[in-house]
């Protein structure tokens, strides 16, 4: 089971959500921007940070790097995706998730550890939670405010494809305090809160982060 | 020389919370004007030592959509300056 983690020019995560992928139980692998092979990995991880420096808008310039295309032509085969922060908004800028993150109401940098509710355990991101559960896992991003037009936000509502939600006091400005989405076939999910700094209580809030990366594994293990 | 101007706006109903900001210090600052409505965009210059074709517009139009904007919350318009 190996789960390939892309570095950007200025991705900042990338060694957070290989160490998350191996304390989940998973082979981590390095995959490079520039590169379009996918080396065989069974999924893939966008980590967080400021790829090409959030130049012209976040993620805009990353979702057209050579690995991007592979991971375009390979989520819309099912192989599973999860972006995490400025992943999440590469996904977006890919239209692999609908919607778009903007900057947060109030113009804040926002770093916390955010209560957050899980709606979705369908998702292949999500499935070792369970629906209703609240997680407290770190929150830290300037552009984070979830933003669709109102066709695209009921088609989530409906179809359960909201992930998680902000409990509490919405810290960015987000339609429906959304703080993480899927697609439809349930494979691509993005997420602005980082699960991969909360795995080990030894360096973050508490460990229920760990989830998303297990629930992935498992999928790979039963397919 | 022939200046293609992209002019990138967030749509109206979507948040500007930089417009928002420029808002509130204008009258911090001392200034008088009261707009009903204050939006922050960006702009792109092309510049050619041509007139560009229409074949070059059509591209531009495209580069717009696809790597200017984010047409899921801005829209544009291109200009030329002669």
């Amino acid at each position: 089971m190996r789960v390939g983690v892309v570095t950007f020019p200025g991705t900042l995560d990338d060694f957070d959500a290989a160490r998350a992928v191996r304390f989940a139980g998973g082979e981590s692998v390095a995959l490079w921007h520039g590169d379009e092979d996918l080396v065989k990995v069974d999924a893939v991880i966008l980590p967080g940070g400021f790829s090409y420096g959030d130049y012209l808008r976040c993620g805009a310039i990353a979702r057209f790097a050579p690995v991007m295309s592979s991971i375009i032509e390979g989520a819309k085969n099912g192989l599973p995706v999860l972006g995490i922060c400025n992943g999440f908004q590469i996904l977006c800028e890919s239209h692999l998730l609908p919607g778009a993150l903007t900057r947060n109401k109030g113009l804040h940098f926002y770093c916390k550890d955010q209560e957050l509710e899980i709606l979705n355990n369908t998702s292949l991101w999500t499935k070792d939670f369970k629906v209703g559960e609240k997680i407290v896992i770190p929150l830290k991003n300037g552009e984070g405010s979830f933003q669709c037009d109102d066709k695209t936000l009921a088609e989530l509502e409906d179809e359960g494809r909201i992930i998680a939600r902000y409990v509490g006091e919405n810290p960015n400005g987000s339609r429906n305090a959304i703080a993480g989405i899927s697609n439809a076939a349930g494979n691509v999910v993005g997420i602005m809160p980082h699960p991969e700094h909360a795995i080990d209580s030894l360096t973050g809030p508490s460990t229920d982060g760990l989830a998303f990366f297990t629930s992935v594994l498992k999928k790979m293990v039963n397919a | 020389m022939v200046k293609v101007i992209i002019d990138v706006m967030l749509k109206a109903e979507i948040l500007d919370p930089q417009g928002q900001a420029i808002a509130n210090a204008l009258p911090r600052m001392g200034f008088s004007l009261s707009p009903v409505s204050t939006r922050q965009g960006k702009r792109f210059e092309f510049t050619f030592d041509h007139a560009p074709t229409e074949v070059e517009i059509a591209e531009i139009k495209k580069a717009a959509e696809t790597l200017l904007a984010n047409p899921v919350i801005e829209t544009f318009e291109i200009r030329m300056e002669h």
